[in-house]
């Protein structure tokens, strides 16, 4: 290294004569995180980085390099396009669609009313029906979203956080009445309330109740549903809240911490649920930072389940993720420049070896998008997948000075505010707290106020600006989706056998009242005699409480 | 002396996203605003009742769930109900430009959307309150 050290020194001498002479663009460079970064890297930085220790090799501790082998060499990641307005028919419609385009998996965003437990003809649910998602009120909603999509076949992710039991019972419900049993069924339900007070708002009980369903989900799907992902711990809306790379990691790792420790509490074994467990994260701009976070997530992750947790089976230490893109850099000026924007984003989540992606469509900061923008969406992943060649070798970018720099410096980071988070006793303590969206939020502002001195600069909304014309053509739900919705409540109320699902409903109302029982069972009765989501929901509003946010700036 | 500006930032709807909401509120309170910050999930009714008792003269809602053109002009009749109509009351999140004309019809004086600095509706602010 001395040989190194001394050439080191003559170029840092040789480079501030020339930037006395010549200053470089700017006096300090930074990540799309606000992270500094320097001139160049060399072996220097990462001579503290073991390869076998830190590094390693694919599908092996630490993980560093991707959960699997071959990654995609074996198979490449699912390409998964998340998708859901208006009514089930209209939804129905748009999966065919992406099936027939190439799309591997379906992901179903609900709307609004659906992800608090709202019926469509609640007074809350006025003008939101239909409009972010689309809107399931009972099994009767489910059977037409799935008609003619066999469930043995297709692997589904459901955005579903709060209400995520009834919607998964209603799932094995549908898939029943296909004549596929539960054991057959693939797919993932988001179920991560903690990050949903910290950052995305879906939440309708209180923290504690919870957590009990979510460890009644991870009893119940180990023993009837096994091969189901029954959490999707998200780094994606913390992300989105404004983050940074490195508060993505340690939060997300933290709110994981949580689960984990709620279902040990719960006398669940740990490699019982562990391997059922997954993530979501959030693709950004800067291409080299993502694949770095990529990396130091996994890494992270199989030390606390080794460290911490003593899990022993070799999936329970692997950190699987599904990937999105940035909504939050796309822009509303120029919106075809996002389609760039999200070509750059892929390449960070594959090159960061994700297990599943959905691209953003160029019109989202506009709309939902159009059919036209969510083909170009998708046509992007084929594109990185089949033309880029990223996708010949494993975790491609290993070795770089830069990347394993910055893997290793984001661990750090991480790990330091797991630190801080444990002080504080945990991540559901922190939230109370308001720590976490605190933190967040300082990420946010001084990103906003970077873009406003033009010390960042976005194309198209700061600089390279034009003068357009409002975009044409975009996608609207028609208002009269409302009206349909309710009245398929009412004529629902009258077909369905009501002595039924009252007696289900009074069973969940016992259940919820005694900590012991698990939930699914009884949920999974209810929704089989078409109770509504909004009464399951409304059972357990009266006997849990509703969760109130403190407000904080 | 000039009485300081009294605004309420509010999240009205189901619709859970606001960090653009809460960007603002601190942007306003940087350039010396007294800013009131809602939470999420509120009624029609409860940013009313919020912004008559606080005494505001201008009140930012920020939707991003496509329910605006419900929501908004619900407000806005329900200010002119209180007789509360002199707040000037300012919209923002993703809104496509065509709603624009509707809702300021309806009583919302400026519409910002996505990419707005928040030096402009500073600006906005102090020129019309």
């Amino acid at each position: 290294m001395s040989n190194l050290d001394d050439r080191l020194n003559a170029f840092g001498e040789k480079v501030a004569k020339e930037t006395t002479k010549n200053p470089e663009r700017k006096e300090n460079f930074v990540t799309g995180s606000g992270e500094h970064v320097e001139r160049l890297y060399t072996p220097k930085d990462v001579e503290h980085i073991d390869y076998i220790d830190d590094i390693g090799f694919p599908g092996e501790y630490p993980f560093t390099r991707g959960v699997q082998s071959t990654m995609y060499r074996g198979r490449l990641w699912t390409m998964r396009q998340y998708a859901g307005f208006a009514t089930a028919e209209e939804s129905n419609e748009r999966y065919k669609f992406l099936i027939e385009q190439g799309s591997m998996g379906l992901s179903v965003a609900f709307d609004l009313p659906t992800q608090i437990g709202y019926d469509s003809d609640h007074a809350l649910s006025e003008g939101e029906v239909g409009k972010v998602g689309v809107a399931i009120d009972s099994l009767r909603d489910m059977e037409i979203l799935f008609n003619g999509i066999p469930l043995d076949k297709v692997s589904t992710s459901m955005t579903i956080n709060a209400p995520a039991a009834v919607l998964l019972a209603m799932y094995i419900a549908v898939a029943e009445k296909q004549g596929v049993t539960p054991d057959k069924l693939r797919g993932t339900i988001q179920n991560d309330i903690l990050k949903e007070y910290i950052a995305r708002g879906t939440y309708i009980f209180p923290p504690e109740p919870s957590m009990r369903l979510i460890t009644n989900i991870f009893e119940y799907c180990a023993k009837e549903v096994p091969q189901w992902n029954t959490i999707s711990i998200s780094g994606y809306h913390i992300r989105e809240a404004g983050s940074s790379a490195a508060q993505e990691v340690a939060f997300t790792l933290a709110d994981g911490i949580a689960y984990v420790q709620a279902a040990l509490d719960a006398g669940l074994d740990v490699d019982d649920f562990a391997p059922r467990l997954s993530f979501f994260f959030n693709s950004h701009n800067d291409l080299l930072e993502e694949v770095a976070k990529f990396r130091a997530a996994r890494k992270l992750w199989a030390k606390i389940m080794k460290e911490r947790f003593g899990a022993k089976s070799p999936k329970s230490l692997m950190l699987k993720f599904h990937t999105q893109t940035a909504g939050c850099t796309l822009t509303a000026q120029q919106p075809d420049n996002n389609i760039i924007r999200v070509a750059i984003q892929t390449l960070a989540a594959v090159l960061g070896g994700t297990q599943s992606l959905h691209t953003n469509s160029r019109d989202e900061a506009l709309a939902l998008p159009t059919e036209d923008s969510v083909r170009i969406a998708l046509r992007t992943q084929q594109i990185v997948a089949h033309e880029s060649g990223v996708a010949e070798t494993v975790d491609p970018l290993a070795g770089s000075y830069y990347i394993e720099s910055m893997t290793d410096k984001i661990v750090k980071q991480a790990e330091d505010y797991i630190e801080k988070i444990d002080k504080i006793g945990g991540a559901p303590k922190a939230i109370e707290r308001g720590y976490i969206q605190q933190e967040i939020m300082d990420s946010a502002y001084r990103y906003q106020k970077d873009i406003e001195s033009k010390s960042r600069i976005v194309v198209g909304v700061n600089q390279f600006k034009v003068n357009e014309e409002p975009p044409k053509g975009l996608l609207r739900v028609d208002p009269a989706v409302e009206v349909r919705q309710k009245e398929k409540i009412s004529s629902l109320k009258s077909d369905r056998d009501n002595s039924a699902v009252n007696d289900s409903l009074n069973k969940l109302r016992k259940a919820a009242n005694d900590p012991k029982s698990n939930l699914m069972p009884l949920i999974l009765d209810a929704v089989k005699c078409y109770a509504t989501l909004g009464e399951i929901c409304q059972v357990l509003r009266d006997e849990f409480g509703e969760y109130v946010a403190t407000a904080t700036l | 002396m000039v009485d300081t500006i009294r605004v309420l930032v509010a999240k009205p709807g189901l619709d859970g996203h606001d960090r653009g909401a809460k960007v603002v509120a601190r942007a306003l309170r940087d350039a010396g605003m007294e800013v009131i910050y809602t939470g999420l999930r509120q009624t029609p009714e409860q940013i009313v009742a919020a912004a008559v008792q606080e005494d505001v003269q201008v009140l930012c809602m920020s939707i991003l769930s496509g329910a605006h053109n419900h929501l908004f002009p619900k407000v806005t009749e329900l200010l002119k109900q209180k007789d509360a109509s002199d707040i000037l009351v300012l919209g923002g999140g993703v809104i496509p430009e065509d709603d624009i004309p509707f809702l300021k019809e309806n009583g919302i004086k400026e519409v910002f959307t996505p990419g707005t600095s928040t030096e402009d509706i500073i600006t906005f602010i102090k020129e019309n309150v």
